[in-house]
């Protein structure tokens, strides 16, 4: 049996590790340990659906999923949508708890992408939420929900116009006060699709030659616009994406197949570029934006 | 769709063989996906709208002058943006289409953005109603035909016997003959008056 340790803290910053375990899988069972788990973002819990996913698929049956020991954590998991989304792709080792009655403070609950109206349901589930949070917490005009909200909705496209496979898309406010000195929305997208190189590839793998492969597919969509349609007006959504995020000053990361590509602000280390990864399937997007200094 | 009776109260548009009609975007949407919301996101969804108003101007002739109403639309992305801006201004400029002239209401900040890319992105231009009685002509302009514009938005219509005076250079008066072969002024073709568009849709603002 495969045992994969879930890092303590999943986040952006450690997704890459477990999506890497997923993909070299090699045993049938297999069981994800979290039950260390203290911290975790909406990059940390979609990513583990897209790695039981990841892991389903290839070896047949639900993964086992050890859950977190803190009470916390499964309180978070719970109000985040975590469980129901999970429904189907882990067995669960562990209690689940009770989603809560009351409201909740999240941004946007996980929510599976598989088709048009998926998108509707995120965009009108953010208006009001999303307003507050940007507007008070991260000090955005209170204008920016629109941004916001179109932002959203390109990306959760995304899905369903290239990957061909099922997606989620979650998202929260954070104090990184350590980190930052300063709060943030983290937004969390990924799919377990063909991911960018299979999307591409019939359209503009010649032009590359030798070097197509899953870095130079990331950079023909994330820097130059490419798209497998031949209609001149797409492509455009990840290009408009990039420019609003770099207009918050925060930062958007692309993993897909052994790769990953970023465009990151002064305050994120993160490199431009990643090309020794995993082959992980589809694609993995998160995107940070900052509060205003 | 509003089709207001002939003889709509502006003068000096006589000559204008056209009823303009207004097309509220925001109630397309309400019909087209199930929503509290009229939110314009996903290319289908906006797929959907432009195919609506092509149907409703289907019916319009071979000429014709349709003040598209985005006032009520919350959200606008651009995917929606490219499909019920870009290619619907596309569709009429092909030489087997109606003559079909555009005005977009309500293209408020939040809205400005997205149509301003996929214009540009497409080298396509459209006059639109940025603050209330406010109009601009957005997209992909060359400096003449913005020079153009201006003046004869400024004027909303020229006669025949004024336009050199109008458009001193050749330049300009260039420009505004790219304007209506663009389909953001109106050239009549009776008395060979230029019109602002933003002058013939005025009773329906």
């Amino acid at each position: 049996m495969n045992v994969f340790p879930v890092p303590a803290s999943l986040d952006h910053q450690t997704v890459d590790e477990l999506l890497d375990s997923a993909a070299t899988s090699s045993e049938d069972h297999t069981l994800f340990d979290a039950r260390h788990v203290r911290w975790i973002d909406p990059n940390g819990m979609v990513g583990l659906l897209v790695a039981g996913s990841v892991v389903g698929e290839r070896h047949g049956g639900s993964p086992r999923l050890e859950l977190p020991e803190s009470a916390d954590v499964l309180g978070y998991l719970s109000r985040m949508g975590f469980f129901r989304a999970a429904e189907g792709i882990f067995e669960f080792d562990g209690r689940v708890p009770r989603r809560a009655s009351s409201p909740s403070d999240v941004l946007l609950e996980i929510t599976p992408i598989r088709a048009n109206e998926d998108v509707h349901g995120v965009i009108d589930q953010v208006q009001n939420r999303a307003g507050t949070v940007l507007a008070s917490t991260l000090g955005y005009p209170a204008t920016a929900v629109v941004p916001f909200s179109v932002i959203l909705s390109e990306v959760c496209q995304n899905i369903i116009e290239h990957a061909d496979g099922l997606g989620w898309v979650a998202a929260q406010s954070y104090n990184w006060a350590k980190r930052l000195g300063r709060h943030v929305v983290v937004i969390s997208v990924m799919d377990v699709g063909r991911g960018f190189r299979g999307s591409l590839t019939d359209e503009h793998s010649a032009r590359y030659g030798d070097r197509w492969g899953d870095t130079t597919a990331l950079e023909a969509a994330f820097l130059h616009g490419l798209t497998r349609f031949p209609d001149s007006g797409r492509g455009q959504g990840i290009q408009q994406i990039r420019r609003q995020v770099q207009r918050w000053n925060g930062a958007i990361t692309i993993r897909s197949g052994a790769a990953r590509i970023a465009q990151v602000p002064e305050w994120d280390d993160s490199p431009p570029v990643v090309d020794d990864l995993e082959p992980c399937p589809g694609a993995q997007i998160s995107i940070i934006l900052p509060a205003v200094e | 769709m509003d089709r207001p009776p002939k003889g709509n109260g502006v003068e000096g548009i006589g000559d204008v063989l056209v009823d303009p009609v207004a097309i509220d975007v925001g109630s397309l949407v309400r019909k087209t996906v199930t929503s509290l919301y009229s939110h314009l996101v996903t290319r289908p969804t906006g797929r959907a709208v432009r195919m609506a108003i092509e149907t409703q101007l289907s019916g319009a002739g071979v000429t014709s002058l349709s003040l598209i109403d985005l006032s009520e639309v919350t959200i606008l992305d651009f995917s929606c943006a490219d499909e019920v801006v870009a290619k619907l201004l596309q569709r009429y400029l092909g030489h087997d289409t109606p003559d079909a002239f555009f005005v977009f209401k309500g293209v408020s900040e939040p809205h400005r953005d997205q149509i301003q890319v996929v214009l540009e992105r497409q080298a396509l231009v459209a006059v639109a109603e940025t603050e209330p009685g406010r109009f601009e002509l957005l997209g992909a302009a060359a400096d003449a035909e913005g020079r153009a514009w201006s003046t004869l938005e400024q004027r909303g219509l020229v006669e025949a016997s004024d336009v050199e005076a109008a458009f001193p250079d050749s330049a300009a008066r260039s420009g505004l003959d790219a304007l209506v072969a663009r389909r953001v002024a109106f050239r009549s073709e009776t008395s060979g008056r230029y019109h602002a568009l933003s002058r013939l849709v005025q009773h329906l603002l």
